[in-house]
């Protein structure tokens, strides 16, 4: 990463509140604070490590960012490609259809994520059909290429998500994330539910895939050695809040925040 | 010593349309009282298909083709699980009493319908004579009390609330404990946890292994850990068996096997886990090629198509798991040139 | 082996959801028979005219209390099929009919001939039968006739028609509105899906049975049996739907938090796209599973309201009304072949019921 990248994201006082519901009539007697007043920057081509243990409201901030939640609070600035800067969590579900092909997100379960019911040819090739870019053959061409892109044999684009394994599907996965191109891509633990070596295989191709398609990665995480490997920078949640932001030797060498230190001793 | 559980060359395989799942291929390896076993291998490769077998608990249309299973009863009779009816008295006394099982999917394990603590005050009433003192019965009452006790002792806060609980009440790593809670409840001789942590966090999953490693010590309770996840089988297991498409590739203590391990499938699996020392963003060394379909299985030696040091007798003959090294065992032809009868 | 798995392993791999459930439905031998057995009681619905041999509503006081005339394929080695010729004679103390077959007298069948004639669907015109005495003169009685000497095969044909078209049409409705209502409840959740919920609730806490009763009471004694027959299946349906709808709001509300669902929203897709593309596909299989299910329920409360008088009425056929011929221990001890409609009450709702379950069990193929 270099000191003149452009910022990409700029996210400030994110918050994220869940009503508590009860009673007969559901009414609303509290919040859970899921996320409560996150600020970073994502500058365009670097990975940013997310971390923290289970509940900390990881998921829940990555999907403000996406809009697949609306947040109760802050600012999510982004620059889109034409350079024009836009606050995403203020924008209407119409104004964001034209900036989803821009940023797009890799699952953590390979199984749940796709449709079974749909071949490779739709699963991946949706994207490019609801953004109404080729005709037919362009987007079975565009899905090959995506395939063979992630390692997979374009022949396959007629089967079934069935017939793949655990890894072979996050493969999948990630070719749908990139049919539109995307700058910004949010992967919320996506090599959790995987075997050591397909892991490997899986974080050395989206290595390979961010330098060639200068790609720039939220990454959320739970396994420190992971988080390590591929970030160039790390933050640290706790309880909905940001308690740490260090590039990654300097966040493992001196840990500021006495949080961090405990997770880097539970490794 | 005599071992608590024993298994030999075991078999376990799946007819089905499409043709025969060969599931468990000959798996041997031993369990000493109070030890803490650890199995690792990437998924498919037969783990949770052996404890079921252990249980016989193997889904239909699944079958236990050939092998021993011996298991030490607390009378000291040795039992061959194997041969046992699996809805047999002798069989449903050891799953649960002397067999606990902590399975794979936490959510499906307990019914929705009723708390968590009725559940296992349930199975505390089944198994009421391992928690009879003085010859007093145990009653609703006192089973309650003991669930409390271990809810505390799994480490969940606020026991006597959660008690009241229903399972999809409670939060991933709160079930992963009450289910732990469960399988102690018979007081059981071993403990079987199938990937337990494999979908909690780093600071969950080191206090639910820190748990599990004081259960063992305070009940001298003997463990068998199956994981996919290196890290944890070397803070957990003293004894590590390493497992590939059925077989078992290698064997050892733990540190033999993390600091000098004898098989080619263990060494690339080893490099292929981020250091936390090493450097960053570069290319992980990975096992080249795919694991194969279960239809598909090589002959040979399993992993020989992605082998690093593969030679011309690998694709003929299967190794046997013999010696190699001081105290380990490996199924490869690069320590010994012993093929399985055919 | 390697190549055969290759290949099954392809084969698999190309197959649709739908490719996979026929499969794994092939499997069930039984529920394959039942399968072929409802087709069969189908074609009945199609043109029960046709299955008949005589026109059901035609009575004669004089041929009352018929039994059974068994049909034998040979006649003096040849293939030449005839029923045994029935002669009557009054018992001198009770005056009651008694009938006695008499082997000796063959009266001719002939299969694929002609009959009296009827519209097939109301549209076309013919006399083709499956089953016709060779001389259209004579009248026979293959399951015997009942108290105003109609036939009962021929009823039971025509009963057939009514009842599984009850069920059909009933569970149709139920699907309809249980898809539609649970949808919405699924779907849109909130203050929608609260009323639906308290809604269905209050609809199972009732029994059901009073509620028919009053319901189908409170239908008008003048209707046409059409229109009975049309109010019936309507209040069927409307007990009936709340089920379905619990399953189809279930199934939504599942299935909104199912990743490949957000990674539509995410794609960019419409919520429309993504309930017609990615949420009704994949519980399809499964409303289809729980409707066949359904189909046998119905069928039994129409046959229960009609057996009490207070379903479909008489002229109108119905499994239940021909039931309620049988209703009085005398004419059963007299005529046991007016309980024949019981027996195909039993072997349809069976038959539906192992259909489901095979369907059940064939529309999860991701399940393993
Ligand atoms: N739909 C919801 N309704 C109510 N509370 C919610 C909802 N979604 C999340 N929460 C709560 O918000 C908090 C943060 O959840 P989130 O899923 O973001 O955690 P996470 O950091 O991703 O955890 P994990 O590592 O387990 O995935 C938790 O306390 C959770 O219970
Ligand atoms: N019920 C079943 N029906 C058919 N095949 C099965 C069944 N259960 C397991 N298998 C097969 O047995 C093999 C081993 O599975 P399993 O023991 O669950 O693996 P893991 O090591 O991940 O626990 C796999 O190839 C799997 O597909
Ligand atoms: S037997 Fe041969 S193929 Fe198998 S692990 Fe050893 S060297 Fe590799
Ligand atoms: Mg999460
Ligand atoms: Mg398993």
């Amino acid at each position: 990463m270099n000191a003149v990248a452009q910022k990409l994201l700029d996210v400030r006082g994110l918050q994220k509140f869940f009503p508590i519901n009860k009673g007969f009539l559901q009414r609303t007697v509290g919040h859970v604070r899921a996320v409560d007043g996150v600020d970073f920057t994502l500058h365009e081509g670097e990975t940013l490590g997310l971390v923290g243990e289970s509940g900390c409201g990881k998921t829940t901030a990555s999907r403000c960012i996406l809009r697949a939640i609306d947040p109760t609070g802050g600012e999510i600035h982004y620059q889109t490609k034409t350079g024009a800067v836009v606050d995403l969590a203020k924008l209407t579900p119409a104004e964001l259809r034209p900036l989803r092909a821009e940023i797009q997100m890799i699952f953590q379960d390979p199984f749940g994520s796709l449709n079974p019911r749909m071949t490779l040819l739709d699963n991946v090739g949706e994207p490019l059909l609801v953004n109404g870019i080729g005709n037919r053959s362009e987007r079975a061409d565009r899905v090959a290429e995506l395939l063979r892109l992630v390692g997979l044999r374009p022949e396959f684009m007629h089967r079934f998500p069935h017939a793949f394994s655990g890894g072979q599907r996050q493969r999948i996965g990630i070719a749908r994330a990139l049919a539109t191109s995307p700058r910004l891509v949010v992967a919320d633990e996506p090599v959790s539910a995987l075997d050591v070596s397909v892991q490997a295989q899986v974080l050395n191709l989206l290595l390979e895939l961010q330098a060639q398609m200068k790609l720039t990665f939220l990454f959320v995480a739970h396994d420190l050695s992971v988080v390590r490997h591929i970030s160039d920078r790390i933050a640290v949640m706790y309880v909905g809040q940001l308690v740490e932001l260090a590039p990654t030797d300097a966040l493992f060498r001196a840990p500021q925040h006495p949080y961090t230190a405990a997770l880097m001793r539970a490794v | 010593m005599t071992p608590l559980l024993s298994v030999r060359d075991l078999r376990v395989s799946f007819q089905l349309d499409e043709g025969v799942v060969r599931a468990v291929d000959g798996t041997s390896f031993d369990v000493q009282p109070g030890q803490v076993l650890g199995i690792v291998g990437e998924s498919g490769c037969g783990k949770s298909v052996t404890m079921k077998a252990i249980l016989q608990l193997v889904d239909r249309p699944g079958q236990i083709d050939t092998g021993e299973i011996s298991f030490a009863r607390p009378n000291g009779e040795i039992v061959d699980l194997a041969k046992l009816s699996p809805r047999g008295a002798t069989m449903r006394e050891i799953r649960g009493g002397e067999i606990a099982l902590i399975p794979q999917e936490p959510m499906a394990s307990f019914s929705p319908v009723h708390t968590v603590g009725d559940q296992i005050i349930e199975a505390i009433l089944l198994h009421s004579h391992r928690w009879e003192q003085d010859g007093r019965k145990i009653t609703r009452r006192d089973a309650r009390d003991i669930t409390v006790g271990l809810f505390r002792d799994v480490g969940i806060s606020m026991p006597e609330q959660r008690v009241d609980a229903y399972s999809w009440q409670l939060s991933g790593g709160l079930r992963q404990r009450a289910m732990i809670a469960m399988a102690l409840s018979c007081k059981p001789r071993l403990l079987i946890a199938d990937e337990p942590t494999t979908a909690i966090d780093v600071t969950t999953q080191a206090q639910v292994l820190a748990l599990l490693r004081d259960l063992q010590a305070k009940y001298n309770t003997a463990i068998i850990f199956i994981t996919h996840d290196l890290g944890v089988i070397a803070q957990m297991a003293s004894y590590v068996v390493v497992m590939y498409l059925g077989k078992v590739m290698e064997q050892g203590p733990v540190d033999a096997i993390f600091h000098s391990p004898k098989h080619p499938y263990t060494r690339a699996l080893l490099r292929s886990i981020p250091s936390m020392y090493g450097q960053t963003r570069v290319a992980l060394p990975v096992i080249s090629g795919a694991l194969p379909h279960p239809f598909n299985r090589p002959p040979g030696c399993p992993f020989h198509p992605r082998c690093p040091d593969v030679m011309a007798v690998c694709s003929v003959g299967v190794p046997r798991l013999l010696p190699a090294g001081d105290d380990q065992l490996a199924s490869c032809f690069l320590h010994h040139t012993a093929a399985e009868p055919v | 082996m390697a190549v055969a798995g290759d290949i099954a392993e392809g084969r698999v791999a190309v197959a649709s959801n739908w490719r996979l459930v026929w499969w794994r439905f092939r499997r069930h031998r039984l529920a394959m028979i039942s399968a072929g057995l409802l087709i069969f009681l189908y074609l009945i619905v199609l043109a029960p005219d046709f299955f008949s041999v005589q026109d059901p509503e035609r009575t004669d006081a004089r041929q009352a209390f018929i039994p059974v005339q068994m049909v034998h394929f040979l006649d003096d080695g040849s293939l030449s099929p005839w029923v045994p010729a029935i002669t009557g004679k009054r018992h001198p103390v009770t005056l009651r009919m008694e009938w006695v077959a008499d082997p000796t007298r063959k009266v001719g069948v002939r299969f694929f001939a002609r009959g009296y004639s009827y519209r097939v669907l109301g549209m076309f015109e013919t006399n083709f039968h499956l089953i016709a005495p060779a001389d259209p003169a004579q009248r026979i009685f293959l399951l015997g006739s009942d108290r105003l000497g109609r036939d009962q095969w021929s009823r039971i044909m025509h009963g057939t028609q009514t009842s599984m078209t009850v069920g059909l049409v009933a569970v149709a409705l139920s699907v309809i509105l249980g898809v539609v209502l649970g949808g919405l409840s699924g779907y849109v959740g909130g203050k929608t899906d609260q009323v639906i919920q308290r809604v269905i609730e209050l609809l199972q806490s009732v029994p059901t049975i009073p509620i028919w009763l009053a319901l189908s009471a409170a239908l008008p004694r003048d209707w046409t049996p059409i229109q009975v027959f049309f109010a019936i299946t309507v209040i069927l349906s409307l007990v009936g739907w709340t089920t379905l709808g619990r399953e189809v709001r279930g199934r939504f509300l599942a299935l909104r938090e199912e990743d490949f669902v957000l990674a539509a929203r995410l794609a960019g897709c419409s919520r429309m796209r993504i309930i017609l593309r990615h949420m009704v596909p994949t519980f399809a299989s499964h409303i289809i599973a729980t409707s066949s299910l359904a189909i046998p329920v119905m069928i039994i409360n129409e046959t229960s309201l009609s057996f009490l008088g207070l379903g479909i009425r008489p002229p109108a056929i119905s499994w239940g009304v021909l039931l309620q011929e049988a209703q009085n221990i005398q004419t059963l001890a007299l005529a046991p072949w007016l309980l024949t409609p019981g027996l195909v009450v039993i072997v349809a709702v069976l038959a539906f019921n192992l259909v489901g379950d095979g369907l059940r069990d064939a529309a999860d193929p991701y399940s393993n």
